[in-house]
């Protein structure tokens, strides 16, 4: 996984609440088991006014600044439903690096710290605050990872919390799986003490 | 970390039954009794672990389904319906091979809904620890199994590992006092707890549903419950496991038996809350004060009671709230205020892992039993699992549904979504016993409106959005 550590660029505001992951990337637009082509299907059904791609020039991610935007300000409970990892890889090979959000949908926040997208949660009015000045003139945010804080917005130093597990992860872009691995004898010490103590776990039949 | 001086939940105690490790913070790497996956979703998570030049840890607690993309017409044949063709079932058998995982394939017996089956083929049991790459794995909690929905990044993580790391959850313990009313149903439990406290009430809590009214609920409607906890914003939700569950699951195929059985038994039996135990959050709803429940609007929360109109977005707390509200009414085509029951409706669906079972197809059945679709009317049934179409034909519910003008199909999970291919021939408004509304989830353009299975059954024979109170069973 890439490294993130600071990500710089445009913001664009989506403050719609519950923006679930059918619009982010509709069952009928993933006709690939591979990850990548995702990009140009992100919000397929706003972006798009009909079957030939036109573009919605009212969709925010089709107007100038926002079409090379590397944040997304974004309203409560964003991605939720679907588990699909299609709308992380969507909104990635969109350019998008990192959300703030005041929630997300559990599965997708998950999905993106596995794939090097940074969900930030801040409270309400100040993912508010960062929408209306993103509207109201082009808004250039740094995220800083290693400080868990956003600069940008005009007098303002807005700082957030992380897991410290998942933001060391991010930081330097390490391997879930390898890490998992170092605590292999862990895993089989557990398993051998499972199989005597729950051993139609191990049997099915 | 659950050394408090409260007594347990019956999460803590599954949660602490598979701790392999701690990792420090809040975070510990879980173990992960079964793995399920789909045709839809599983080629990407074995693709990645092939080429990380990973394999499966222990192939045999892996169990692949065929459901989301199969042909569920009646005619089913080998092509899928979806416009990428075959290219997600031909991956699936080929990687699952190389990969030693078995899987229900399109004519084996045991095929079905991956929430419905494994269930039903005892391959999910209480205690357990289960995910799958879909959102709707919460399902399984109504075993009393914690089971939670994770992407494909996560399912190579847990295929390779058979773990998982995990932070530890808020628990939440959502009651349901009272009993419900006739024609009230697990369906209209969830939804209105959905619509009462949001479709973010959940906050990603590990939930306990309990109270009278779950445990009359038998292991199929418990099921419908958990389905939807996902909907309300929960990492999972479960149902303590009980007599119901274990005499539901005894004799399934997968299930321990024998000796193993009793040590099973005595297992679960243990998997209970405390009276003082130590919730995060806990919530509250009059089971008994409940009537059917039907969304108006384009995610789960936006639901009235049958008898109720559609709300006005000039109640809304906040602007943000009001535009949403307005826009979920432009996408309804409806109009705040009016009635909800007596909208007309152009097609009516019954199944999904949410409400596709036996008792779900009883419930639907009695309702039709005798009468007639509406004139105009597209309305269509899918067996949660081929087991359960088998046991429908078994009692004779496929000639009720087919004599009621219902098109009986085989099992999958249909149009629950739209993957390109199968439709609603043109129709715009649905009834279904689904459990996503969102806009489009159901075909570009369509509004969906979602009900239990006994609601739907009487807005197809009424044309319209029907009370089922006012549609006796005959």
């Amino acid at each position: 996984m890439e490294p993130l550590t600071r990500i710089e660029g445009i913001a664009a505001p989506l403050m719609r609440p519950d923006i679930d992951t059918d619009i982010i990337i509709p069952s009928r637009e993933i006709t690939s088991p591979e990850r990548t082509g995702f990009g140009e299907k992100l919000f397929a059904p706003w972006r798009y006014l009909d079957a030939t791609r036109r573009e919605n020039p009212d969709f925010v991610l089709n107007r100038t600044p926002f079409r090379h935007a590397r944040i997304l300000i974004a309203g409560d409970n964003f991605g939720c439903g679907s588990s699909r990892e299609m709308a992380v890889w969507a909104l990635h090979q969109f350019g998008i690096r990192c959300i703030v959000a005041p929630s997300f949908g559990a599965i997708f926040r998950t999905n993106c710290i596995r794939n090097a997208l940074l969900p930030v949660e801040l409270p309400e009015a100040d993912v508010q605050a960062l929408a209306a000045a993103a509207e109201a003139a082009p808004l250039h945010l740094v995220v800083d990872l290693e400080r868990c804080e956003i600069t940008g917005l005009a007098h303002r130093r807005l700082r957030f919390e992380m897991d410290a597990g998942e933001r060391d992860c991010l930081i330097a872009g390490l391997d879930a799986i390898d890490l998992t691995w170092r605590h292999r004898a862990a895993i089989e010490a557990f398993q051998a003490r499972d199989r005597q103590a729950r051993p139609w776990i191990w049997e099915p039949r | 970390m659950t050394m408090t001086p409260h007594g347990r939940t019956v999460i803590d105690r599954i949660w602490d039954a598979h701790v392999v490790t701690e990792l420090g913070g809040e975070r510990t790497l879980l173990h992960i009794d079964r793995i399920l996956l789909h045709e839809r979703t599983g080629p990407a998570l074995l693709a990645g672990l092939a080429a990380a030049g990973r394999e499966p840890a222990h192939p045999e607690l892996v169990f692949g389904m065929m459901d989301h993309t199969v042909d569920t017409r009646p005619t089913r044949s080998e092509d899928p319906r979806a416009p990428s063709g075959s290219v997600f079932i031909d991956s699936f058998r080929q990687r699952t091979a190389a990969a030693g995982i078995r899987v229900f394939d399109l004519g084996d017996p045991r095929q079905g809904i991956v929430h419905v089956v494994s269930p039903e083929q005892g391959i999910v049991l209480p205690g357990s620890t289960v995910v799958c790459p879909d959102s709707h794995t919460c399902t399984l909690g109504g075993i009393g199994a914690l089971a939670w929905g994770i992407g494909s990044t996560e399912g190579e993580h847990a295929v390779a590992t058979q773990t998982l790391v995990r932070p530890w959850p808020r628990r939440m313990q959502v009651r349901f006092d009272g009993r419900l009313s006739a024609g009230v149903s697990a369906k209209d439990l969830v939804l209105a707890l959905i619509a009462r406290f949001g479709v973010n009430g959940g906050q990603g809590c590990a939930i306990e549903f309990a109270g009278e009214a779950v445990r009359a609920l038998p292991v199929e409607a418990r099921l419908t419950l958990c389905n939807m906890a996902v909907e309300f914003g929960a990492w999972t939700g479960l149902v303590a496991p009980d007599d119901t569950t274990i005499e539901w699951i005894a004799g399934r195929p997968f299930a321990p038996g024998g000796a193993l059985w009793d040590r099973a038994v005595a297992h679960w039996r243990s998997l209970v809350s405390d009276p003082d135990a130590d919730w995060c959050e806990t919530l509250s709803l009059d089971a008994g004060a409940l009537a059917p429940q039907v969304t108006w609007g384009t995610n789960p929360g936006q639901t009235v009671a049958i008898d109720q109109p559609v709300p006005d977005p000039a109640a809304a707390p906040d602007g943000q709230r009001r535009a949403a509200m307005e826009r979920a009414l432009a996408y309804m085509d409806l109009r705040p205020g009016a009635p909800l029951a007596g909208t007309p409706i152009e097609a009516a669906f019954i199944g999904s892992c949410t409400n596709s079972r036996l008792p779900d197809l009883r419930e639907a059945a009695a309702v039709l039993r005798g009468r007639r679709v509406a004139e105009g009317v597209r309305a269509i049934v899918v067996p949660g699992s081929t087991a359960v179409r088998a046991a429908a034909e078994a009692e004779g519910l496929d000639r009720v549904f087919t004599e009621a003008g219902f098109e009986w199909r085989k099992s999958g999970c249909s149009l629950c979504f739209f993957s390109g291919a199968d439709d609603f021939g043109g129709a715009r408004r649905v009834i279904s016993t689904t459990n996503r509304n969102f806009e489009g989830r159901q075909g570009p353009g369509v509004r969906t409106h979602l009900a239990s299975p006994a609601t739907v059954a009487a807005s197809a024979v009424a044309g319209r959005i029907a009370d089922v109170r006012h549609t006796p069973r005959s």
